[in-house]
C-alpha cells in the first residue's frame, strides 16, 4: 500500500478564548506542533492548504513558519472550511503533484452568536430585518420535526450535551471542561424551541494543524468527499424549500465516502459529527448511515454512543464542549480520530480495538465534507 | 414592509413567488431561474394564502441589529414553515410564540405584522 495517502502529523492550539493571540499565531502554533509530530521540516512540505472564517489568510502563516516557496492554498467554505482544505491536499497528494502536504484550519470569533448578513449568503436584506437571519433557528426547526416525525424526546437532546461535556472534561484541549447532568442541561434555558442554552455550541477560537503524506506509515485517509446540497434538501438560510423531500448533502457525502473506502457505516468504530447544537449530533447519525431514523433515542438513551459505548461518538466533547472556530472544526474531528486509532487519546481513549473512524462537518449554506480514515 | 414580496391588500395580502414555465418548480421570493432545473423560462406566481405548519421554534433572544431591524424592546416571536400545497414550503414569522398553541400540520394563514413583515397566523 505504498501509495496510500497517510495522516502522520497532529497539531493542535487548545481551542476556547485566547486574549491577545491572533487566529494566525494559534494557526502557527498548530502547524509547528504538526510538522514535530511528522518529524518532517516545513521545508519538507509540498503543498498545503488551509483557511478561517474570520481570521485572516491561512497562506500568510508562510512568514511564521518560513519563506519555502511552497505552493500555499487558502480556502473558505463555512463550517466545512477544514474538510475542504483536507480534500484539496488529499487530491493533490493523489494527483501526485506533491509527496507531503499541510493543511490547517483556525479561527477566532467574538462572543455570541455568529451573524451573518443576508447579502453574504445571496438572500435578500428583508430576511435579516424580520429577523430570520439565524442558524439556530434552522437547526431547531429541522430537530422540531425530525422528533415528531421519528420519536426523540427531549431527554435524548440533553443526553447528547451532558455526553460532550463529559467527554470534553477528559480533554485537555477543550473549551468547556466541565461536566454538566443531563438535569442541568434541561434546567438552562430555552433559546430556540426544543433547544436549550446548553445544548448549543459557542462561537469559539482554536486551530488544527494535520500532515499528510504518500507511502508513510500513520493512520489512512481512505476517502474525503465534499457535498453542496442538492434541489429538495432542507438547509440553512432557506426563505423556502421545495415540497419535495430530496437528499442532504450529509448523507450524499457520507455514501460516496464510504463507497470510495470500499468501508461501510457498519464497520465504524468511532465518529465525530458536527454537533452544532444536540439535535444535529442526533440527526447526522441518520443522515450519515451510522443508524436508522429513530434508532437514536435507544442508541443514546442506552450510552452507545458515549466513550465505553459501541459507536463512540465526539469523544473529544465535539463543538459542544469545544466550541465552534468555524475553519478549525473540520480538522478538529479528524486530530481526534487520527489519535484514537493511534491509541494516543489518553483520559479519553476509546477502549479497542479500533480501526476505522469517520468525521463529518456541516455548515451554512447546505455544505458537508466527510471523511473515512482506518489504521 | 417588505413590498417587494408582497401583492394583494393589507387584509388580505399574497406572498409573490415565481413558477418555472418547464417543470413547474414554485420558488419564493421570485428568482429568475429554476433551481431544481436551472431553466431561465420563470414566471411571477402569487402563492397561496393558506398552509399546514411544517415546523416551528421561537426565537427568544433579540437578534443583532443590523441586520434585524425589529424594536429594541425585545418580545419573543414564533418562526416557522408554512407548507403551501403543492408549492413550497416558506419561512415565516409566526403571529403566536406560545409553543402550547403551536403544532406541527395545524392550519395557517398569511397575514401582516404592522410597520414589519408578513407573517402566518393560525387559523382557529
Amino acid at each position: 500500500m505504498s501509495d496510500e495517502i497517510a495522516i502522520i502529523g497532529l497539531g493542535i492550539h487548545p481551542f476556547g478564548r485566547h486574549p491577545g493571540v491572533s487566529g494566525l499565531e494559534m494557526a502557527a502554533h498548530a502547524a509547528r506542533a504538526a510538522l514535530a509530530d511528522a518529524g518532517l521540516g516545513w521545508d519538507e512540505i509540498d503543498f498545503a492548504a488551509g483557511g478561517s472564517d474570520s481570521a485572516g489568510n491561512a497562506d500568510t502563516t508562510v512568514s511564521a513558519l518560513g519563506l519555502t516557496g511552497v505552493p500555499f492554498i487558502n480556502v473558505k467554505n463555512g463550517c466545512a472550511t477544514g474538510g475542504s482544505a483536507l480534500i484539496t491536499a488529499h487530491a493533490m497528494l493523489n494527483a501526485g503533484s506533491a509527496e507531503t502536504a499541510l493543511v490547517v484550519g483556525f479561527d477566532k470569533h467574538p462572543p455570541g452568536a455568529f451573524n451573518p448578513l443576508p447579502e453574504e449568503w445571496g438572500i435578500g436584506a428583508w430576511y435579516g430585518e424580520s429577523g430570520l437571519m439565524l442558524t439556530t433557528q434552522f437547526f431547531a426547526m429541522k430537530i422540531q420535526r425530525y422528533m415528531a416525525q421519528h420519536g426523540i424526546s427531549e431527554s435524548t437532546l440533553a443526553k447528547v450535551a451532558s455526553k460532550a461535556f463529559e467527554n470534553g472534561a477528559l480533554n485537555p484541549n477543550a473549551w468547556r471542561r466541565q461536566p454538566l447532568s443531563e438535569e442541568e442541561v434541561l434546567d438552562s434555558k430555552m433559546v430556540n424551541d426544543p433547544l436549550r442554552q446548553y445544548m448549543f455550541c459557542s462561537p469559539g477560537e482554536g486551530a488544527v494543524a494535520l500532515v499528510l503524506a504518500k507511502g508513510r506509515p500513520g493512520v489512512y485517509l481512505r476517502s474525503a468527499v465534499f457535498k453542496t446540497r442538492r434541489f429538495g434538501s432542507f438547509e440553512v438560510f432557506s426563505p423556502s424549500i421545495p415540497v419535495e423531500d430530496g437528499i442532504s448533502p450529509t448523507a450524499e457525502a457520507a455514501a460516496a465516502a464510504f463507497e470510495h473506502a470500499g468501508i461501510g457505516p457498519d464497520d465504524v468504530d468511532i465518529a465525530q459529527l458536527q454537533d452544532t447544537e444536540s439535535g444535529a449530533e442526533v440527526m447526522h447519525l441518520a443522515e450519515t448511515g451510522l443508524c436508522q431514523d429513530g434508532e437514536q433515542e435507544t442508541l443514546i438513551q442506552s450510552g452507545a454512543t458515549r466513550i465505553g459505548g459501541r459507536l463512540p461518538v465526539n469523544s473529544d466533547g465535539g463543538c459542544l464542549a469545544n466550541g465552534e472556530p468555524i475553519g478549525a472544526s473540520g480538522l478538529r474531528q479528524v486530530h481526534e480520530i487520527v489519535l484514537q486509532l493511534r491509541g494516543q487519546a489518553g483520559e479519553r481513549q476509546i477502549p479497542g480495538p479500533a480501526r476505522v473512524g469517520f468525521t463529518q462537518v456541516y455548515g451554512a449554506p447546505g455544505v458537508s465534507a466527510c471523511t473515512v480514515l482506518s489504521t | 414592509m417588505h413590498t417587494e414580496l408582497l401583492g394583494g391588500t393589507p387584509s388580505e395580502p399574497v406572498l409573490l413567488g415565481s413558477e418555472c414555465r418547464a417543470c413547474g418548480t414554485v420558488s419564493f421570493p421570485r428568482q429568475n431561474a429554476c433551481p431544481r432545473c436551472t431553466s431561465t423560462d420563470v414566471t411571477e406566481r402569487r402563492l397561496a394564502r393558506r398552509g399546514a405548519l411544517w415546523s416551528w421554534t421561537i426565537q427568544r433572544f433579540r437578534p443583532k441589529s443590523p441586520p434585524y431591524t425589529g424594536p429594541q424592546e425585545f418580545e419573543p416571536y414564533g418562526v416557522g414553515y408554512i407548507e403551501l400545497p403543492g408549492e413550497v414550503r416558506v419561512e415565516a414569522r409566526l403571529t403566536e410564540s406560545d409553543p402550547e398553541k403551536l403544532r406541527i400540520g395545524m392550519e395557517m394563514e398569511l397575514t401582516l405584522i404592522p410597520e414589519a413583515t408578513f407573517a402566518f397566523r393560525p387559523l382557529p
